[in-house]
């Protein structure tokens, strides 16, 4: 891992007591890098909220009464079950300095799919084998998704961010199509697919209200960090990260790596997807789809693309945005404050990287092939491909 | 199929094409300007956005779209200096940069508006138009394409003017120079920085104006997400643009048109649904990068930080 790596061309970990002072000052280093973007962008955003004539005060207890107290850490809780199932696809694929920025539309298609075969599913096969198709088909069709980025990458080297983008939009476009045609409740006139009933949805952890959805997200933390650390594929994407002309030269078939990639990437997102609508909403409306990657993407880089590491940055964002709904609400202001947070913590995030570069902080937030790749032309990368 | 070729059609085809393509040519040319100097604007759609709305309030307070249009400048400048601060002069990620700046740009916009206006959306007037004599006059559709608020006029004869900048100016050259070979440039005694810094700023004025052109002339109106990704539809413009003014103002067009056919398709008397529709650009611009990826030309230094000395 990265980390460790640091930590030992530093040469710190050779004496058992400096080891020791090695592991606190990295702590340290630890935290000013990932917890003070945080916590600046609190302030920021507290300021905002003060000219705004908000008490800000008020507002982020809100988000603690709303997000933690009375139980309420069990609606956070069941919000992190998505959450983390997109930050794992997220890290597979920034672990290889790829850009996937189609998750909306990954995730909206693999919703769309859920809710429309889902209610009629439920009725016609055994309820377990009916979740764990649902939950294959949004997997499939996340997957599918990010098939036209992947091979236009892999044989044209052309650039998946802008593909990606484009593809998300088109996804959500799709969904919405889906739900408001085939997928539409016929007897109603919203926009928006037939309602799963609650007996045949997830069931619930014994004693909460969190479904087993939860399970699987950390099953996935758990997949996703043994692939990425202990597994051939795993140091084959982190060579490929790193210096794709490299990973070339030690003989890594990349068009296969980049597709199969961008699949496990897809996947989890549209399995997010099969965990939100089992678990919570038992429908879709067509337009509102949620758009959950946008908030993931700057806890995945603070947590320095670490499958464990991710953990409590989601939990952290999940309990934010689940008080924050409400709080928003009692503040008469949109719920897109969040997303000025949010930016607000990227953007402190990367001028703390430019002072940690300074002061040598240690390792950065992005692979350094990540930031590289942009570096040679954006549509025809030769490096990345051959 | 005859009838819907009337001439209600067409005219609805050209003049919402134009109507919907001039803020993607306004935002694209910014573009085209810092890809040649080597600044990658993703964060073009919340300049756009920031620009749009500063605009809308600019023109609601003031009564005047010329204030309005000032002011949504303004706007796609502020959020452009936080790319020149962090990206030109630290040296930053452009990516993750440019991301922070869309979210930021629609999270501010979106509570600003909701914290002025809650629910309500008020709506502006009529852009004044002007028009240009004879043409105006020419059958179906002079009315809709040679009346237009002066604005458009200006914008064409920006495009004319970034074109014989980039030709045959030293500022052109030093552009060029600042996207193609930094350091060269650097050693001929000029601030790479400094050029960049310029060329990252006028972007930003002018996915401004095109952000505020969106919401005070097409949309007459401030809607939280009104641009809809016509950020990135403009970066790709300017991607396959090649650095070329003319084709900036074509590849918007197309993309206008697109936007636009679904009001002329509705009038038409064929129903598609919005949403396909919504998706036209987006199709078209994969199957365009598809058949011509290759051709597209982007400068060898886009998106590196310049460093003097570094290698």
């Amino acid at each position: 891992m990265a980390e460790e790596a640091v930590g030992s061309q530093r040469g710190v970990a050779s004496e058992p007591w400096r080891r020791g002072v090695g592991l606190g000052l990295r702590l340290v280093d630890v935290l000013i890098r990932s917890v003070l973007p945080v916590v600046l962008a609190l302030v920021a955003g507290g300021i905002l909220l003060e000219i705004l004539g908000r008490n800000p005060r008020t507002f982020y207890s809100h988000i603690w009464l709303y997000g933690v107290q009375n139980g309420s850490w069990q609606d956070s809780a069941i919000r992190m079950a998505p959450l983390l199932l997109i930050a794992m696809g997220l890290t597979v694929i920034f672990r290889a300095s790829i850009w996937n920025l189609g998750y909306n539309g990954q995730f909206a298609l693999g919703a769309a799919l859920v809710a429309g075969y889902g209610p009629s599913l439920v009725n016609h096969v055994p309820l377990a084998v009916a979740l764990v198709t649902l939950f294959l088909m949004a997997t499939a069709a996340g997957a599918a998704w990010t098939l036209v980025p992947s091979v236009l990458k892999a044989r044209y080297g052309t650039n998946e961010i802008i593909t990606t983008l484009m593809m998300s939009f088109i996804g959500v476009g799709l969904a919405n199509i889906l739900v408001k045609g085939p997928f539409q409740d016929p007897t109603i006139q919203t926009p928006q697919t037939r309602v799963i009933p609650l007996e045949d949805m997830l069931p619930s952890i014994p004693s909460t209200r969190i479904h087993v959805g939860l399970l699987v997200a950390f099953a996935a933390v758990l997949a996703v960090h043994y692939l990425l650390t202990r597994t051939a594929f795993g140091l084959r994407l982190q060579v490929l990260g790193a210096n794709p002309r490299a990973a070339r030269h030690v003989g890594i078939r990349l068009p296969r790596l980049i597709i199969t990639a961008f699949l496990i990437s897809g996947g989890l997102i549209g399995a997010a997807a099969a965990a939100d609508i089992l678990g919570l909403w038992g429908y879709v409306r067509a337009d509102q789809f949620p758009a959950y990657g946008d908030a993931v993407i700057p806890f995945v880089f603070l947590a320095r693309l670490n499958a464990l590491a991710v953990v409590p940055f989601v939990a952290f964002y999940a309990v934010l945005s689940t008080g924050g709904d409400l709080a928003t609400a009692e503040a008469n202001l949109p719920s897109d404050f969040l997303l000025v947070l949010v930016g607000l913590i990227l953007l402190f995030m990367t001028m703390i990287e430019y002072l940690g570069r300074r002061r040598e902080l240690g390792g950065s937030y992005l692979t350094p092939g990540l930031s590289q790749a942009l570096r040679s032309s954006l549509f025809w990368r030769k490096t990345a491909v051959e | 199929m005859s009838e819907i070729f009337t001439e209600v059609f067409w005219t609805t085809v050209l003049a919402g094409g134009l109507l919907a393509g001039i803020p993607l040519m306004f935002t694209s040319l910014g573009e085209t300007i810092s890809e040649r100097a080597g600044v990658l604007n993703i964060g073009l759609e919340g300049m756009m956005l920031l620009g749009a709305y500063l605009g809308f309030l600019g023109a609601h307070y003031s009564d005047s779209v010329w204030l309005g249009f000032l002011t949504g400048i303004a706007g796609g400048m502020a959020g452009s200096v936080i790319m020149v601060v962090l990206c030109v002069w630290l040296g930053l990620d452009q990516i993750v940069v440019g991301i922070a700046i869309t979210l930021l740009g629609e999270g501010i916009t979106s509570v600003l508006q909701g914290a002025q206006f809650g629910t309500t959306y008020p709506r502006l007037g009529a852009t004044p138009t002007v028009s240009i004599p004879l043409l105006h006059r020419i059958p179906v559709v002079g009315t809709s394409l040679f009346e237009q608020p002066l604005v458009v006029y200006l914008g064409f004869g920006l495009v004319a003017v970034v074109g014989w900048l980039f030709r045959s100016t030293n500022i052109g050259l030093n552009l060029r120079a600042a996207g193609e070979r930094p350091e060269a440039l650097d050693a001929a005694g000029v601030s790479v920085r400094a050029t960049r810094s310029w060329a990252a700023l006028s972007t930003g004025a002018l996915a401004g104006l095109g952000g505020a052109y969106l919401s005070i002339a097409v949309a007459g109106v401030f809607t939280p997400f009104i641009t809809q990704g016509q950020g990135f539809i403009a970066i790709v413009i300017a991607m396959l643009a090649r650095g070329r003014p003319l084709l900036v103002v074509i590849g918007s067009f197309v993309f206008g048109i697109s936007l636009s056919l679904s009001d002329a398709l509705q009038i038409a008397g064929i129903t598609i649904s919005e949403d396909v529709i919504n998706m036209l650009p987006f199709i078209a611009i994969i199957v365009a990068l598809v058949l011509f990826s290759r051709r597209a030309y982007l400068p060898p230094a886009l998106a590196v930080p310049y460093v003097r000395g570094a290698r």
